[in-house]
């Protein structure tokens, strides 16, 4: 236990050195949501239907940015060895990993996530369903982002693998996500869908970290 | 004796680099593997430290094989691989923190043995090539783990480094502690045991591939 608090507390200080690229994951998502009524339009309507819709596409596609660098960084300078023999298991260091992707990019998107979906206009109940499954969201996403970012470390161009990699799996938690929000916004229960989004998240927490411990003692070989 | 190879074997890129390799080593010993570029010296040492896993035989820590808990073996190893893994935006002291939450040793106390003290504080990116080798080394001596596992230790390090590597690995050896360093340099080491690697282990590789490619055991690995 204490190799993980130690292990979590190495990348959080490795992060708030690295500010960019917490900075970096925060500004896309914003970006890229105010990019849609540009090209949308800026109708209150329209925009409010679609706003939860925007905020988790961008919100997924930013949580998949700094997973390039979640082991390839360690895995480059050797670091990653060391973790692998810091006495913890391979399954615990990935959730560890998990644990500070999710602290220094889901956490600061969840933050981003309300703001950019009042500026899109979102009907005020379909706010709270939205937050609320954000939250369980982002953590599948650093779940099975830390599962992919382990298949393709040392793997050449894996950056450009991961997407490809972590976007169909996000999918469950995609629909669910904005199911809730868009349920709560025609007056109906959002409780079904952020029941779902709690499954995945249940099943993700052993499931990731184990194949991600798998995948990373098949990289230190 | 305390650690025991009993014929390892491993493949690396499809390329039989060890085969029915054997060793022992006794507390306080210590074992320098020799041999041309490409003959498996680090693919061995990564094999000891657990990282890798054997294709074939045995490695014993006091009896027991490392393969029944792979995990309690991490905890007797500390390894010095061919990379520093300093990271260049924490300072000295900040690349020790780990190492030292982890054995609740006193980070200040391995920056004096290797002469780092007045450095602690800088950012890792301003250390030369040798400064951070002798911070790697620093961190090793931090992990207070019986099993040393050095991969050219001495690359980049000065003479009164040197020196001061050998202080500290007669310390570690005369705690009981065990070394094993990979070398094509004079380490400090009196009365080590060798073991020459040729890349070209045992009579024939297992396969065709193999059979192809480990005539080339001088040449380096890709």
């Amino acid at each position: 236990m204490t190799a993980f608090w130690a292990i979590l507390g190495r990348e959080l200080r490795l992060s708030f050195r690295h500010g960019t690229d917490t900075l970096a994951a925060v500004l896309f998502f914003v970006l890229a949501g105010a990019l849609f009524p540009l090209a949308i339009g800026p109708s209150p309507a329209v925009l409010g239907e679609i706003a939860p819709g925007i905020v988790w596409v961008c919100a997924l596609l930013a949580a998949v940015l700094p997973l390039d660098r979640l082991f390839g960084a360690d895995f480059e300078d050797g670091s990653l060895d060391l973790l692998l023999l810091s006495g913890l298991s391979p399954a615990g260091l990935a959730l560890a990993k998990a644990a500070a992707h999710w602290l220094t990019t889901g956490l600061p998107l969840l933050l981003a996530a309300g703001p950019l979906a009042i500026m899109l206009r979102i009907p005020s109940p379909a706010l709270p369903p939205l937050l609320l499954g954000l939250v369980a969201g982002t953590l599948d996403l650093s779940l099975l982002g830390t599962m992919a970012a382990a298949v393709v470390v040392g793997a050449r161009r894996g950056g450009l693998l991961l997407p490809l990699l972590v976007l169909p799996l996000a999918t469950p938690v995609l629909i669910f996500g904005a199911l809730a929000a868009d349920a709560a916004a025609t007056g109906a229960s959002a409780r079904p869908h952020l029941l779902l989004l709690a499954a995945v998240l249940a099943a993700a927490l052993p499931v990731c970290p184990i194949a991600a411990g798998l995948a990373l003692r098949g990289a230190g070989e | 004796m305390i650690l025991q190879g009993e014929g390892l074997a491993a493949f690396r890129a499809e390329r039989l680099v060890l085969r029915d390799v054997s060793f022992a080593v006794d507390r306080g010993g210590c074992l320098l593997l020799l041999g041309p570029n490409g003959a498996g010296k680090s693919t061995l040492l990564r094999l000891i430290a657990g990282l890798k896993r054997a294709d074939a035989g045995a490695l014993l820590w006091d009896g027991s094989d490392v393969a029944q808990d792979p995990v309690a073996h991490t905890g007797r190893v500390a390894y010095l691989g061919h990379l520093d893994a300093i990271k260049p935006a924490l300072t000295a002291a900040e690349n020790l923190r780990l190492a030292a939450r982890l054995s609740g040793a006193d980070p200040a106390e391995a920056l004096a043995a290797l002469d780092l003290a007045p450095l602690a504080e800088l950012p890792a990116r301003m250390l030369s090539a040798g400064q951070r080798r002798r911070l790697a080394l620093a961190r090793l001596i931090l992990s207070r783990a019986p099993l040393w596992l050095l991969d050219e230790p001495t690359v980049g390090l000065d003479a009164a480094s040197i020196a001061r590597l050998g202080i500290l690995l007669a310390a570690h050896r005369a705690a009981g502690g065990v070394v094993v360093a990979a070398t094509h340099l004079a380490l400090p080491l009196p009365g080590a045991a060798e073991l020459t690697l040729s890349g070209r282990q045992g009579a024939l590789p297992l396969d065709p591939v193999s059979l192809r490619e480990s005539g080339s055991g001088a040449e380096p690995s890709p």
